[in-house]
Parts: C-alpha cells; structure tokens; sequence
C-alpha cells in the first residue's frame, strides 16, 4: 500500500489555493463594469469548468489505458476520474444557473456549452451506474472503458449540434474579456481547483483499489457491499431558493461549490476509511 | 455466404420469428405519440408544430424495448459463445445486429409515421425524403444502441441501463431527425433539411465505425 500523504497533501494545497483565490475573488478584486458584483462567480465558475474537462479528458486517457493494457490500476483511475469529473460538472451546471438568473435573467439558457456539460453529467454518470450493475470486475473494467471512449466521442457532436440548433434561434452574446485585474484570483483557483481535483482523484482511485482487492479476494462471512454508495454521493444539496440581486447570487454560488466540494471529498474520504478498515479487520 | 450476410439474415429472422414482439412495440410508440397530444392540448396549429419532435421522442422511447430485446436470444443459453466459436469475426456479428435493429427502427419508424399524420395533421409531400431521414435517424440510435444493448443484456438491471447510457448518448441524433423532420413537414424556405442530413451522417459515420472497432472487446472473454 503506498503512502497515504501523496492525495492528502494535494488536498491541503488545493483547498488553501481556494480560499486564498477565493478570498481575494470576493473581497480584493475590483466588481466588474457591466455585470457587477455577480461576475466574482466567474473565479469559482471557470476554474470548474477547466478542470471539470480536464478530470474527463484524464478519463477518457485511463479508458484508453486500461482497454489496451488490461491493467487494474487504470480502471481504478478511470473509476476515480469519472466519479470527479462528473460530480465538478454537476457543480458546473449548478453554478452556471445561478450565473445565468441575474445576468441573462433564466436560470437555464440553452448556451452550447452549458447544454453540452448537462449531456455530460448524464452521459459519464451513466457509465457509473453501469459499473454498478456489472460484478464481474474485468467485463466491468472493459465496458466502463469502452463507454467512456464512447461518450467522449460524442462530445464535440453534441456540442456543434446544439450550437447549431440554438443558433436557429437565438444568439447568446457575452464577450469573454478577462480584464487583468481579475487574473490572479482566477490563477490561484484553477491551480487550487487542479490540486484538489488530482488529490480527489487520487485518493478515489485508491478506494477503487481496495474494492478490486476486496471483490477478488476469497468471500468472507458477513460480507456486505454498498452498492449505493457512489450513486448517493451525486444527489448531494443543490442551490438556494429565488434570489435576486447581486451578492446572493454569489454566496449562492460559492455556497453550492463549498458544500458539493466538501460534501464530495468527506464522502470519498469516509469510503476510503471505511474500506481500510474492512480491510485491516480482513487482515486480522 | 459471407459471415456478415449469414449473420444479418439470422437476425432478420430472429426479428421476424419475434413478429409478435415489433406489433407490441409499434402499439407502445403509437399509444406514446397519442399520450404526447395531452401535453399540448387539441390546438392543431401546436400539435403540427411539435410533430416531428413527438414522433422522434415516440420512436426513441420505443427503440429502447426493440434494443433490449435484440441481445435476448444470444444472452439466453450462453448462445453469443457459440456465435463467437464460429468462423466469423466479432465485428460482422456486431454490423450484422445493428443492421438488422436499423432496419427494424426504420420500419417502426416508418409505421409511426401515419399515426403522426392523422393525430397530428402533419403531412409533408417529400416522403422519399422522409423515409430517408427515419433510415438516417435509426441507423444513429441503433449503433451505439446494440453495442450498449451487448454489454447490458448479461448486466443486472438491464432495462434502467440500456436508456441511461443511450439517451445522452443520441441528443445529437434526436436533435438532427427532429429538425429535418420538421422541416419537411412545415416547409424549409432556407434548404437547411441538408445541414441536418449532414450532421446526421456524420453521427453515423462515427458511431458505426468506432462501435464496431470496440464491440469485439465488450464480448470477448
């Protein structure tokens, strides 16, 4: 077993990146000229939105790797990377619709992107419920991966398609840009957001592992799985009631963030302990 | 016989043995585009308006009951292994299937159509070009489709699985048939019916390709 330090230390520092570029987000950097105060969302949003892409990417990397190589480690990291990579998209939307209702005045606007990444947490969430369902763990490991090759293919179709469709109707405009003295905020946040991904990642790939281990290993008495436990870590909270004006929406925002990320990372955390332990009363 | 020939013509008849089970889809997909109506109201001007995307939704909803069924006899009994003992490669048992469950969405497809023209009052003249968009249309749902239905058929809670995965997966399918379709019926002053072919073929071009380069390592064992 390899040390445990590696995710926790990512962890620590990305979390620190976070409230550091947080703080200087929400209380140091100018509001901005046309959106006011509403636009501090953005230093939450955009580093999401990066590293949300990015966790997905790093899947589809694993599924390619585990396809062709056959080994366990890369199915535990495709595991690890989708569960991230869609529970930051799921914040991503959440965050998106509270950044919409004050500037575009919807909750929900059928923006490409937005669309796009709704497609995505139901196309990678639905290769997390078909790991759920497949005991045998290499069919598992081969069908998860040649799923998620799949959908990774199809997300530049979805995306021009929806383009194209909406751009039948309406065109969205919102020029995207980024005056400097907003840059640094957003800097220690995507870095802080990157750490925090990788040590999440991590460390859910660890607790893949030891699930492996445990399902390949001899049936013991008593034995019991959650077989829940990743499905019920996606339906956590979800953002406050009807609000208008200009900083709700941002502690709105931030709130949604602070909670999924931390709701997230202690789930992962207690399933990870907990599978230790079963393993050390295994052992004993 | 070529291996791919043999294999569609035994799902061909696999389908036409199961005859009973098509009618049952088609009276399903039929009965949802008469519940669609309820969601709009009588208006004729509304129902015409939105009959392309209910006979698409009609027939997404129904290919869900023909994909899942299509695995059913090789998952019975272990058959797939023998399928795979034969002197045929894994890839034109996949074409095979998915062509098979094309050309019956198509014929559903094309079933459904009438149903639409009467509840909806939606006719268009362009029929071959219509047909042509079903073809197009199912051949999309049905590539990703039997390769999700391969790998769901030996999972536990199939009938969840096979849409959770599918849907997401087609957005771009069901975004392209409904605008043509619409299109077709409502007039297309500007000639966008083309784009939407075209995106269309694009989805088919990719999914039947890297569908059917994959599906040899979903049913390997």
């Amino acid at each position: 077993m390899k040390s445990d330090r590696l995710p926790y230390s990512l962890l620590a520092l990305g979390l620190a990146l976070l409230l550091w570029g947080s703080y200087w987000g929400l209380f140091l950097a100018p509001a901005e000229a046309y959106m006011g105060d509403v636009q501090r969302i953005m230093y939450v949003h955009v580093p999401t939105a990066w590293n949300a892409m990015l966790a997905l990417t790093f899947a589809f990397a694993c599924a390619l790797l585990s396809l062709f190589r056959g080994d366990p480690v890369w199915d535990a990291r495709l595991e690890g990377a989708l569960e991230v990579g869609v529970t930051l998209s799921a914040l991503l939307c959440m965050q998106g619709a509270i950044w919409a209702k004050p500037t575009w005045g919807v909750w929900w606007d059928w923006d490409p992107r937005l669309t796009t990444t709704a497609v995505l947490v139901f196309a990678f969430g639905a290769i997390l419920a078909l790991r759920q369902f497949v005991d045998d763990p290499v069919k598992r490991a081969t069908w998860s991966a040649v799923a998620a090759i799949i959908a990774y293919a199809d997300v530049p179709i979805v995306y021009f398609s929806v383009k194209w469709w909406n751009s039948l109707h309406q065109t969205q405009s919102s020029p995207e840009t980024v005056s400097r003295a907003f840059h640094w905020p957003l800097r220690i946040n995507a870095f802080g957001m990157l750490f925090l991904m990788s040590g999440l990642i991590s460390l859910r790939s660890r607790l893949a592992l030891l699930r492996r281990e445990e399902e390949t290993a001899p049936p013991l008495p008593g034995r019991t799985v959650d077989r829940w436990g990743d499905a019920r870590s996606l339906l956590m909270a979800g953002p406050a009631g009807v609000i208008s004006g200009g900083w709700e929406f941002v502690w709105a925002a931030y709130g949604v963030t602070a909670v999924i990320l931390t709701g997230y990372a202690v789930s992962v955390f207690a399933r990870y302990r907990a599978q230790r332990r079963r393993r050390e009363a295994v052992k004993r | 016989m070529s291996p791919l020939a043999a294999a569609l013509r035994k799902d061909l008849l696999l389908q036409w043995r199961t005859r009973a089970q098509v009618v049952a889809v088609f009276a399903f997909g039929a009965s949802a585009l008469l519940l669609f109506s309820f969601a709009v109201g009588p208006n004729a001007g509304v129902l015409r308006e939105h009959a392309a995307g209910f006979l698409w939704l009609g027939l997404l909803l129904s290919s869900t009951l023909t994909l899942a069924e299509s695995f059913h006899a090789e998952a019975e009994h272990r058959a797939l292994e023998g399928l795979l003992l034969l002197p045929a490669s894994a890839r034109s048992l996949y074409y095979a299937k998915a062509l098979a469950n094309a050309l019956a969405l198509a014929a559903l497809g094309a079933g459904l159509v009438p149903v639409m023209v009467v509840l909806y009052d939606a006719a268009t003249p362009r029929i071959p070009a219509l047909l042509g968009i079903i073809l197009l249309g199912s051949a999309g749902l049905s590539a990703p489709g039997t390769l999700y239905a391969a790998m769901t058929s030996q999972a536990r809670a199939r009938q969840t699985l096979l849409p959770l995965l599918l849907f997401p997966l087609v957005v771009p399918v069901l975004l392209a048939a409904v605008k043509a379709t619409g299109l077709l019926i409502q007039g297309d002053p500007m000639g966008q019916v083309r784009s939407w072919t075209l995106l269309l073929v694009c989805f088919d071009v990719i999914h039947w390709s890297l569908c059917g380069l994959l599906f040899e390592r979903v049913v390997e064992d």
